[in-house]
């Protein structure tokens, strides 16, 4: 890792600390918009595939939303799925291939709407599988309408006067829910908003492929992310709005750990 | 047609399990489904006789829906497993999504539609009133599946050999299109013999990217329109491909005056009509379509050169009409007779009507 750089002009010798994963990650720019959390996450997850040698036995399940294009950049297996139905997908795959690490990826809509049915169940059968949550409060990938994880009196496009929690209900904080289920086996709740919460996600992710490989049940890690372009916001601010609105209402941590 | 499979003495089964012991002998990887009326039978046979052969590593999984299967079926699918699915005409339609982007993605799969009378939850007794969806494409997008049409226990326990066999070989999803009393009833039966259907790994399924190889990837997503339009044409020259596969079943046509088209349960009740037609003197014979997708229009087209007219004999409310209709291209007059909501028609009631046409013909003349 610690190769030598120089930058010639200045005459600095500078030592390598990092370096994107050269193998599970294809060497090309992410299409997201500046700021945002999925490029960090997919970094992540292609870096500990990389660093646990799974890069030929992984497969992974995009999902439709922003990060439908997931195989564009994680250099692996993957399928696409319909809309919420990544974790039946996945389920597929490992019940075939029961050898191999699966992994879903998705959006709140994505999870805690459209494809709630399939969340609550590929978890209540205890599917040796890891489920990554990025929850960011938003549709994306649509333009930035309302989605189950809105905060109450968010403005979105669907939402333009704020959430109302009287007519649409409140936000749906569905990783507590599958974490009550006797089939998550591991279930936690990061965030990849500084450098130290990304140490902390990469810790979880490692974490989830090893006791995938135990036949335990279901690993789950809900990321709780931004959205600048549909909050209307600067990289900086939506960061901010992650620490001030978001985390009272999704708290970072592990919310259900293995008993060892 | 499947005679080579044959080997073993006859025995007494219902549809359902001829079915679901076919698809335990054709070797399927996985089989992922959710109780519906009347064809539980098969999920119920599966979960009792796989665990008795574990030697042959078969999952079967009921899922919470059938929109949770179909994509269950599509992951499996490819992954490059055998998979089958079974379920009725509602819970065929909320599968829908998922079979346009199995064939999109052109993933082989094989689904069992045991059909009930519709719309809505209407009826669990026998219908086919799912032909359109079935043939159609059912789902958004242009495409189509394999679609077989069995008359017998006999046929449906063969037609998931025919059905694997056709869906791998295009890589495009297949579909047994029977109905609840085809499911239900027993009869006489010669199991196809087990192992007997080869299975390959394909080289495009997502098994682990192969070391210093390339990613694979299964998906139905193409957002350029030149891409998109690219691969509408490949599935459009794999469906003109199919065109080849036809299969068919004349009984008496060489001397038919009047023919008869009906597929699955209803091509039963014709033989029938037949036999009573012809004790009359009308010579009556008739042309059962057993693959409904790709159609035998070519065939018809030939014998609306020989016959009065035609008459598609279903139980809807003429859905496969239109497809005579087209094939025949106003060469003879095509009729219809049809009972819908459940209720099976009787050899009389067709004789009657293709007499009343019969008798029109005549006065015209």
């Amino acid at each position: 890792m610690s190769e030598k750089l120089y930058l010639d002009e200045y005459d600095i010798e500078l030592e390598e600390v990092y370096c994107k994963p050269k193998e599970a990650l294809f060497d090309i720019p992410f299409h997201y918009c500046p700021g945002c959390g999925h490029s960090v996450v997919h970094r992540v997850l292609m870096e500990v595939v990389e660093e646990l040698g799974i890069q030929e036995d992984t497969i992974g399940v995009a999902p439709v939303g922003c990060s439908v294009f997931a195989y564009h950049y994680m250099n692996i297996d993957m399928q696409e799925a319909a809309h919420g139905r990544a974790s039946a997908v996945a389920t597929g795959i490992k019940r075939v291939l029961p050898d191999k690490y699966v992994f879903s990826y998705q959006g709140d809509g994505d999870l805690a709407a459209i494809g709630t049915a399939e969340t609550v169940h590929t978890v209540n059968r205890g599917e040796n599988i890891l489920m990554i949550f990025i929850n960011n409060g938003i549709y994306g990938m649509t333009g930035g309408q309302m989605a189950p994880t809105t905060l109450p009196g968010q403005v979105t496009s669907t939402s333009p006067y704020g959430r109302d929690t009287n007519l649409v209900g409140y936000p749906l904080k569905i990783t507590e829910l599958i974490a009550q289920l006797p089939g998550a086996y591991y279930v936690t709740r990061q965030s990849v908003h500084n450098p130290n919460a990304v140490r902390k996600f990469k810790k979880a992710v490692t974490k989830a492929f090893q006791y995938q490989k135990l036949n335990k049940g279901t690993c789950f890690i809900e990321v709780v992310s931004n959205c600048p372009s549909g909050w209307k916001m600067t990289p900086v601010e939506s960061i901010k709005y992650i620490e001030e609105y978001m985390f009272p209402l999704y708290p970072v941590g592990d919310i259900k750990v293995p008993k060892e | 047609m499947e005679k080579e499979f044959r080997t073993e003495e006859p025995r007494l089964m219902k549809g359902n399990e001829a079915l679901a012991e076919a698809a335990i002998r054709a070797n399927i990887d996985a089989y992922f489904g959710y109780p519906i009326t009347p064809q539980s039978e098969i999920i119920e046979y599966l979960s009792r006789e796989v665990p008795n052969r574990k030697e042959k590593n078969i999952v079967v999984l009921q899922a919470e829906s059938e929109i949770a299967s179909i994509n269950m079926m599509y992951g499996a699918a490819g992954a490059g497993a055998r998979v089958i699915t079974s379920s009725s005409s509602p819970g065929i339609s909320l599968m829908q999504e998922g079979l346009s982007y199995i064939a999109a993605a052109q993933l082989p799969c094989l689904v069992v539609n045991v059909v009930r009378g519709g719309p809505g939850l209407g009826t669990i007794q026998p219908s086919q009133g799912d032909y359109f969806q079935a043939t159609k494409g059912g789902g958004h997008g242009d495409y189509h599946l394999i679609v077989l049409a069995p008359n017998s226990v006999q046929e449906m326990a063969d037609f998931v050999f025919e059905g694997f066999k056709l869906a791998e070989k295009y890589r495009n999803p297949a579909m047994i299109l029977t109905d609840g009393a085809l499911g239900q009833m027993m009869e006489k039966v010669i199991l196809p013999e087990d192992n007997s259907l080869p299975k390959n790994i394909p080289d495009w399924a997502t098994r682990g990217k192969p070391k210093n190889g390339k990613q694979r990837v299964i998906t139905s997503l193409h957002i350029l329109p030149e891409q998109m339009e690219a691969i509408n044409y490949e599935l459009l020259e794999k469906y003109q491909n199919l065109q080849n596969e036809v299969q068919y079943e004349e009984i008496l046509t060489d001397d038919a005056e009047i023919l008869l088209v009906a597929f699955g349960l209803s091509s039963r009740i014709c033989q029938k009509v037949i036999d009573l037609g012809r004790e009359k003197g009308i010579k009556i014979g008739l042309l059962r379509p057993i693959t409904l997708y790709p159609f035998p229009s070519k065939r018809l087209n030939e014998l609306a050169d020989k016959v009065e007219f035609m008459m598609s004999v279903e139980m809807n409310a003429g859905q496969m009409l239109q497809d005579v209709k087209l094939a025949v291209n106003g060469k003879v007059p095509v009729y219809f007779k049809g009972r819908m909501g459940g209720i099976i028609p009787t050899p009389e009631e067709i004789l009657y009507e293709i007499e009343s046409h019969l008798h029109k013909i005549k006065v015209v003349v």
